[in-house]
């Protein structure tokens, strides 16, 4: 008996190392989570790269780079709280709707009812938070799939928008004007226009507000217990129960972040754009998941990181611009780009992960 | 610990039981599928809620409150089930540690040193920051027994956790639950090996039918007795079956003929022949490579070389369906994921291959489907409450079953069985076996693998012994015993 | 346990109550039932005569099997990518702006007079081969990339009305001859609008498909498991494949419909949200979004369903942007009532309430 128990021993090495060697040796020690992610950074330092040799144009100016963050800093925040309803597993496509309805909802608080800066700032996170409780109590306690629940959610949102105030228009608060006229100069960074003067690179509030949410979004889901338990119930929702994780308080969380950074979100880009109107955001829910994807989220859930979501969405847009700078400006191409990038991306990964396991 | 006691009378699963268990304690819980054993643990590890019945715990006159699966680990029980419940994604150390403690900053650096500790004085061969999914099942099973473990728990669950590990591995769980049991933790036992209950436990309780039969000291209890009182009947069938078969002496037509068949799942190159009414298996431990030969033979994967004969003529073979077409049949070794189609009806499941055979555009009619259907309930005698019953709410015998029913169904000349009886009750198991035989002496081929030893010694004529994913040597006649099918496993130079 | 035997009306009410059908069929019965109460005059038919002079019926009962028409065609495809491929193609409407941009440019040209250049039948198979191959583009992803559907029809969600607008140079071609407008208007001397019997059309050929030919066995086995199905000799790939074809022949006849409505194209708004209506009804026929059994009528009356939703919103002086919203409440509402956990509470409240009926 004793030399069966070495022989199986011996077996169970052998079996062990053509396992090590089959995975490959970098495989092997990487996550899925880390691998998209490197793959994603590599993608687009390459692509700007690119850009700035061979088109070089704006690409060299630091500025093009600021201005890609100050027209995305909303889609950024948009994206993370995305990039968690993703890794839990879920998916919200209303945030597109809801950042409509919290710039309409400001910007008729702050010109028709007079209203105050910060008051107007409460009411976007109260719209924010009371549409990610309501779809994430209907995803996590009555077991709705996420995908109907915010379906519902983006038409209501949507709907809401022109009922609250049909026509667009620019809002005139003074406090509100000032501050979204805000400049923050970035030190260090800048070019000499054709009069001979130094502009400093700028960027705008939002972005600030983009990065601090990335930092903190990257924080927890890195560090803290309730981040881990996202990425367990997007993993295996059943193992995570019976590892003693509260899925449905798991569940109802991502979403009501997810509700959180659509309402953030929804005022950095009325800081940004300044006006009301029932068309703004459309589609954004597709670029969040785009991007979202693009930075090496899984929509099938369980991996994901929000650096790679925060490279996703510079990516995006930086096809974007190389697109039109090539002068391929008729408004088609956009979409078309977009979605090419979004197919290979998500073959990209397919082939990876297939290959993996 | 003493006197955790819970009944519940009701509608479902489990009516009126009793379980105590005592401090230091290995206890038995057996019975047959669908005996209640499953719905017992699940209501003590809180993931079902009990309809009525009280649980208390050491020291406390109240009832414990166990409401969640959280609510038991807070409580001290912790659970490892027979199908994996970690999440594959996360790594390995990440799988030891969510959702325990009230921490609610991860120190990953800690982590990650004290698993690998643990993985370590355990012997897991598993490194602490590696994603879980690349982990071998077996490994995977042992994390989460680690986990349990780590846990200090007072009672220690262990639902079937033996399926996917092959001995040496069976070896050290036994030696851990020793080691645990000298520390005073109660360990509930469920398992399907009979030699694995009496190798480490001391007291057997015994389920029938969602009520209790009766709690036994080990040493008062042989096995034909427990075996009995699982059954509710004494038995003879297991010693019927011995006599039986034991020399292939049928016709010598080949079946099938393989040569240097080899697939994408990692086996090495191996040729394999069957003859006409004769019942042969694949032996060795797990992940030696038994159930991917005949997923080979099956080309359930892809065939990377080799070539198959039928009946003397070769035949090109690419997918299952040409297989099928070539009158091989096969039962996968997993049947939750390979076999049933749960949402479907008992009648669907049972005509799917024979109706994929016939074709696309001759689907039959509602009336041949019934008639099928009817046959083989009755035939097999599935236990089901009508055939439009989805087959994911009969237990997993039956189910099993109406896959084999699926496969007769298409009158194969080459039936491929791999673990028909793995977790399915001993009165079914046996009913199986005598089936294999029935059906090879009517000149059906029967190739039959099984993780017990005893049960393909006592259907095979012949066994094809296999050891790190290479056929490395064959047993028939009289070289069919226990101790030479251990002998050519572990290698047969000692 | 699901095998206890019914008896008694009670329980067969109940039994009805867990068919499938029951949620569509009680989801109109109550929108007809709320329009009766009221204001009965939204089930007034009435005959008149269009600008050509042929009879018409016109009513929002009308309106309702015309508009209705296009969501149920597009639902048995849907219903079928549902069920195989446990998500949903997302980009049917962009796929239906696609196949009007082709029939405008094969039967109208770029520059051209608006008169015929080609048969309109050759119109309707170049924009079915075309869908079909766009559907086929999304099925590969599916199928053989493994992508989720919603992600993978994403792609074409995101490109498809940009690649309508290329396809005609961003140029909209009008057509101005009468006999293109029967798809979307009525045929001479037929009072019912024709993408009626378009759809009654298509779902007979739905029924008799799925009558003689396995393709709802093997749809269904597939959706529910695909490594059992691939192990019973099925092709799960090919079956995933195929209902993104058939879906793209779906959207082929919806295109012909939209553009013989208006007799031109309009790239943006063509066929706007009406994924999202395909899917609703989809769910509304009580089908499993996430894949598996199916039931290709319920899906259909749950397209009907919708259409009348929006109807009777539209008669209440809904802008047709606020629409949404209240549609959005109606299908939560719907989709809670008819959820597992929602269910089994009230049957567990119906049940405790007959206790106590019992007892007294």
């Amino acid at each position: 008996m004793g030399k069966i128990a070495e022989k199986t021993e011996g077996s169970r090495l052998i079996m062990e190392k053509t396992k090590k060697t089959g995975n490959g040796l970098k495989a092997a020690k990487l996550t899925d989570t880390n691998l998209l992610l490197i793959i994603t950074i590599v993608v687009f330092i390459v692509m700007y790269a690119g850009a700035m040799i061979f088109l070089q144009k704006g690409f060299l100016k630091p500025q093009t780079f600021f201005n890609i963050l100050n027209a995305n800093a909303a889609l950024i925040i948009t994206s993370c709280g995305m990039s968690i309803v993703m890794i839990t597993g879920g998916i919200d496509i209303s945030v597109g709707g809801v950042v409509a309805l919290v710039s309409m909802s400001c910007a008729v608080y702050l010109d028709y009812q007079g209203g105050n800066l910060f008051m107007s700032l409460l009411l976007a996170l109260g719209i924010g938070l009371a549409f990610g409780a309501v779809q994430g109590a209907l995803v996590a306690y009555l077991d709705i799939q996420p995908f109907i629940v915010s379906l519902a959610g983006m038409f209501f949102a949507r709907g809401m928008t022109t009922i609250v105030h049909t026509a667009p228009f620019n809002v005139a608060n003074e406090a509100f004007v000032a501050l979204k006229g805000t400049r923050i100069n970035v030190p260090g960074l800048g070019t000499v226009n054709k009069l001979g003067n130094y502009v400093n690179a700028y960027v705008e509030i939002g972005v600030l507000v983009a990065l601090v949410t990335v930092v903190v979004l990257f924080c927890v889901l890195k560090w803290t217990k309730l981040g881990r338990s996202f990425y367990a119930v997007g993993g295996n929702r059943q193992s995570a129960l019976m590892l003693g994780i509260n899925v449905k308080r798991t569940r109802f969380l991502s979403h009501l972040i997810c509700g959180l950074m659509a309402g953030i979100g929804g005022y950095v880009y009325f800081l940004h754009v300044g006006s009301g109107s029932a068309s703004h955001a459309s589609g954004m829910e597709m670029n969040a998941i785009a991007s979202s994807i693009i930075g090496g989220t899984l929509l099938t859930g369980g991996v994901g990181n929000i650096f790679g979501t925060f490279v996703g969405v510079l990516s995006l847009s930086t096809i974007q611009n190389i697109v039109s700078s090539i002068g391929l400006d008729q408004a088609w191409w956009t979409g078309i780009t977009v979605a090419a990038m979004l197919c290979v991306f998500l073959i990209i990964q397919s082939v990876i992960l297939a290959r993996k396991h | 610990m003493r006197g955790i006691y819970k009944s519940f009378p009701g509608v479902r699963a489990l009516q009126g039981v009793d379980f105590t268990l005592c401090e230091g304690e290995i206890h038995a819980l057996m019975g047959e599928n669908g005996a209640g054993k499953s719905t017992l643990i699940k209501v003590l590890t809180g993931v079902y809620e009990k309809d009525e019945g009280e649980i208390y715990l050491k020291g406390s006159e109240k009832p414990a409150v166990i409401k969640s699966p959280q609510d038991a680990q807070n409580l001290g029980i912790s659970t490892v089930y027979q199908e994996i419940t970690l999440c594959p994604n996360l790594t390995v150390a990440e799988n030891m540690y969510i959702g325990r403690g009230k921490a609610q900053i991860t120190n990953w650096k800690k982590m990650n040193a004290d698993a690998g500790r643990i993985l370590e004085n355990l012997g897991i061969p598993a490194k602490a920051n590696q994603q879980l999914s690349d982990c071998s099942i077996a490994i995977q099973q042992m994390v989460a027994i680690a986990r349990a473990v780590d846990m200090d728990c007072k009672v220690l669950i262990l639902d079937e956790p033996t399926s996917s590990l092959d001995e040496s591995e069976v070896e050290k769980l036994f030696g851990l639950m020793r080691d645990l049991r000298a520390r005073g933790v109660g360990i509930i036992f469920v398992t399907h090996f009979l030699d694995q209950v009496y190798e480490v436990c001391d007291k057997i309780t015994v389920l029938r039918d969602g009520q209790l039969v009766g709690e036994y000291v080990i040493e008062d209890l042989p096995r034909v007795k427990l075996v009995a009182k699982m059954l509710g009947k004494e038995l003879n069938d297991m010693e019927e079956i011995k006599d039986e078969n034991q020399v292939y002496t049928g016709e010598e037509e080949l079946v099938i003929e393989a040569e240097g068949l080899q697939s994408d799942a990692g086996i090495k190159p191996f040729d394999f022949v069957i003859k006409k009414g004769e019942v042969n298996g694949f032996t060795g431990l797990l992940g030696s490579g038994r159930s991917e030969c005949v997923r080979a033979l099956f080309c359930a994967d892809k065939i990377i070389a080799g070539k198959v004969k039928k009946k003397g003529k070769p035949v090109k073979m690419t997918k299952p369906l040409d297989a099928m077409k070539n009158g091989i049949a096969y039962l996968p070794e997993d049947r939750k994921i390979d076999g049933i189609v749960g949402d479907l009806s008992v009648r669907e499941n049972l005509i799917l291959a024979a109706q994929v055979l016939r074709g696309f555009f001759k689907p039959f009619s509602r009336a041949e489907a019934n008639k099928f259907a009817d046959e083989y309930i009755k035939l097999l005698e599935i236990k089901t409450a009508s055939a439009d019953t989805p087959i994911k709410s009969l237990s997993g015998g039956n189910q099993q079953k109406v896959i084999l029913a699926r496969w007769l169904l298409t009158h194969p000349e080459y039936l491929i069985l791999d673990e028909p009886t793995r977790g399915i009750d001993i009165g079914t198991k046996i009913e199986i076996q005598k089936l294999v035989l029935k059906l090879a002496s009517e000149g059906m081929s029967v190739t039959f693998i099984s993780s017990e030893t005893d049960e393909m010694l006592r259907t095979c004529s012949r066994l094809i012994v296999m050891r790190d994913r290479k056929v490395v040597g064959e047993l028939s006649g009289e070289d069919l015993t226990q101790s030479k099918v251990m002998e050519t496993i572990a290698g047969g130079e000692m | 346990m699901t095998g206890k035997k019914s008896i008694g009306t009670e329980n067969k009410f109940a039994d009805l109550f867990r068919r499938q059908i029951f949620i569509p069929i009680a989801a109109l019965l109550l929108l007809a039932l709320f329009n009766l109460v009221v204001d009965p005059s939204f089930f007034k038919i009435t005959l008149g005569h269009n600008s050509v002079g042929d009879p018409v019926l016109t009513g929002y009962l009308m309106t309702i099997l015309d508009y209705g028409s296009e969501v149920a065609i597009l639902a048995i495809g849907m219903t079928l990518v549902t069920a195989a491929s446990g998500g949903q193609d997302i980009s049917v409407g962009a796929a239906v702006a696609i196949a009007g941009s082709v029939i405008l440019r094969v039967l109208v040209g770029l520059g051209g007079d608006g008169t015929l250049q080609a048969p309109i039948l050759v119109g309707f198979l170049a924009a079915c081969v075309v869908a079909m191959l766009f559907g086929a583009f999304n099925g590969v992803l599916v199928a053989i990339f493994r992508i989720q559907p919603m992600v993978a029809t994403l792609i074409l969600y995101t490109a498809g009305r940009s690649i309508a607008a290329w396809i005609n140079n961003n140029e909209l071609p009008i057509i101005t001859d009468k006999g293109f407008t029967v798809f979307g208007g009525f045929i001479p001397g037929i009072p019912i609008p024709t993408p009626f019997f378009l759809a009654v059309l298509c779902v007979v050929i739905a029924l008799l498909v799925l009558k003689f030919t396995n393709l709802g066995l093997y749809t269904q086995a597939v959706g529910i498991n695909s490594s059992s199905s691939r192990l019973n000799g099925l092709n799960p790939t090919f079956i995933k494949w195929l209902s993104f074809v058939i879906l793209g022949l779906c959207v082929a006849v919806v295109g012909l419909i939209k553009t013989s409505r208006l007799s031109t194209i309009n790239y943006s708004v063509i066929a706007k949200d009406i994924e999202m209506d395909a899917i609703l009804a989809v769910a509304l026929g009580g089908n499993v979004l996430s894949g598996g059994k199916f039931n290709i009528m319920a899906s259909i009356l749950g397209a009907y369903v919708i259409q009348f939703l929006t109807t009777t919103l539209y008669k209440f002086n809904v802008s047709s942007d606020a629409l949404p919203a209240y549609k959005a409440v109606v299908v939560i509402m719907l989709v809670v009532i008819s959820a597992p956990t929602v269910k089994e509470k009230l049957g567990a409240w119906g049940r405790s309430l007959k206790k106590q009926k019992g007892a007294a």
